[in-house]
């Protein structure tokens, strides 16, 4: 998965790669809407300019160093050491600010451009987990930390001709076909990094006061709009699909004959996602939950992320079709067995969705040692960069505290830390777990 | 009991590069890197649960 190594890009393939990329901010449009919508309408302004916020400092923040670690534009070989008597890249060794981007070759440029849509979404996602009590510095200094180093640590080692890239070529894991760890749509760059990252920050800044009350059950505290979520959903789709093709063309270098199926592949697996968690809530509840059908549709999208340009069609709709299942069951077991506070279902839509995507694109895409390398890469992402973004985030914590004050929580983030709310004219209820 | 889960997940992922530098069988390898895995879901599951007891005695 080196662009670098690949053969000259042609102009129409060109032109197509960057009128996908041109589409690809719809899938950061429609998270930043659904996590709006799955918090609560006193801090709905906050979630949004919040992503905002997230996508400006990651965009500035990878520019002026993390594109140099992920080796986004020729600069060197990357950092290597040798062990075992093999070669390991484990640092990108690129230009600092960016400098040389209009002497780079046109797939370089197009690299960068994906990478800087791949951080930005990777970072917004855990700010939809830490909704409602979440400070806005806070998110925006995660942030900065996720695009100066872990992202591309994570994005050299996947698509910049690191060491997970270059497991078939270092240790023969695929059969002889140079292709190593494959991520096309980054489920594991983007998403489990997304998600994990969820996980350590919905455990530093703990769950939602009143949430998980002393004796009994977990309070419910539903998203205050559903229609932004369920729209969410379908601005999602456009992006994804011109994601998913993109990653095609840029990591797999696919032929613009397999585009077609890629798309078709990412609106199958979203479909029968939709349909298993439907299905499954309409059975556990008597009724559809709309949410966690959000949910469901999502986890399809980003298992299609792994394995749309791997796979047949029906195994695109058997890979959304369990992500669908699990999705609803991982969030009631992350809520009320775990006590995990997670408003917008990252870690059970971004991060478990991602790893199951990863693993079936290992064994549905018939590529001789594929599974030895996804499962190698899975264990990449839970192994090294959980321990890693937890500990950096609880080093982050000390300097700038992530979670709001007590006042601050109760009166809402929007009018805690923006002075207004996002609807001025409704009234605002008081929240009955403040009793 | 927190920290003590976050690090053993990064000794299963020691355990799946251990693999593929040690065997050469696909067989034997995949195994091998299965169980690095399955002791990072440990070290998760640790990890999980020495959150959950911490959570417990700070609740409201």
């Amino acid at each position: 998965m080196n662009p670098t190594t690949s053969s000259a890009m042609s102009d129409s393939v060109f032109a197509l790669t960057f009128a996908l990329l041109l589409l690809a901010p719809l899938a950061i449009a429609g998270v930043a809407l659904i996590n709006a919508g799955l918090g609560r309408s006193r801090s709905a302004a906050q979630a949004l300019l919040g992503s905002l916020a997230i996508v400006a400092v990651t965009a500035i923040v990878f520019a002026l160093v993390g594109s140099a670690f992920a080796g986004s534009l020729p600069g060197g070989a990357g950092h290597t050491f040798h062990l075992a008597g093999k070669p390991w890249n484990w640092l990108g060794t690129g230009p600092f600010l960016l400098s040389g981007l209009g002497s780079a070759p046109v797939q370089s440029q197009l690299v960068l451009v994906f990478e800087f849509l791949a951080v930005a979404l990777a970072a917004i996602i855990p700010w939809g987990s830490g909704a409602d009590r979440w400070r806005l510095t806070a998110g925006c200094a995660t942030a900065a930390v996720l695009a100066a180093f872990v992202f591309p640590l994570a994005a050299h080692w996947i698509w910049g001709g690191g060491w997970l890239s270059q497991l078939a070529v270092n240790f023969g894991t695929s059969g002889g076909e140079a292709a190593g760890f494959l991520d096309p749509g980054g489920a594991g760059t983007v998403h489990v990094l997304g998600g994990l990252s969820a996980l350590a920050v919905i455990w530093i800044a703990g769950p939602r006061r009143g949430k998980f009350p002393k004796e009994g059950f977990s309070t419910a505290m539903p998203g205050h709009n559903a229609v932004y979520v369920l729209f969410g959903c379908l601005v999602s789709l456009a992006g994804w699909i011109a994601w998913n093709s993109a990653g095609a063309i840029l990591w797999l270098n696919a032929p613009l004959a397999a585009l077609p199926q890629t798309a078709i592949n990412t609106l199958l697996s979203a479909s029968a996602a939709l349909a298993a968690t439907f299905t499954v809530t309409r059975i556990r509840f008597g009724k559809p939950d709309a949410s966690l059908c959000a949910n469901g549709w999502m986890s399809g999208l980003v298992t299609s992320s792994a394995c749309a340009a791997l796979v047949s069609p029906i195994v695109a709709i058997f890979a959304g079709m369990v992500a669908g299942i699990l999705t609803p069951l991982l969030v009631e077991l992350l809520e009320l067995a775990l006590s995990v506070d997670d408003p917008s279902g990252a870690i059970s839509v971004h991060a478990a969705a991602g790893l199951w995507g990863l693993l079936a694109a290992g064994i549905f895409s018939h590529r001789p040692g594929q599974f030895v390398a996804q499962v190698v890469g899975i264990a990449t992402l839970l192994g090294v960069f959980f321990p890693l973004v937890y500990l950096l985030f609880r080093l982050l914590n000390r300097v700038v505290p992530f979670r709001v004050d007590p006042d601050g929580e109760r009166i809402g983030m929007d009018l805690h830390e923006l002075g207004g709310g996002a609807y001025p004219e409704f009234v605002i209820h008081r929240d009955e777990s403040y009793r | 009991m927190k920290y003590a889960g976050l690090l053993v997940m990064p000794a299963g992922f020691f355990l799946s590069i251990a693999a593929l530098v040690l065997f050469a069988d696909p067989i034997e390898r995949s195994v091998f890197v299965l169980c690095g895995l399955l002791v990072e879901l440990l070290g998760l599951g640790v990890a999980v649960r020495g959150h959950m007891l911490a959570r417990g005695e700070s609740r409201p």
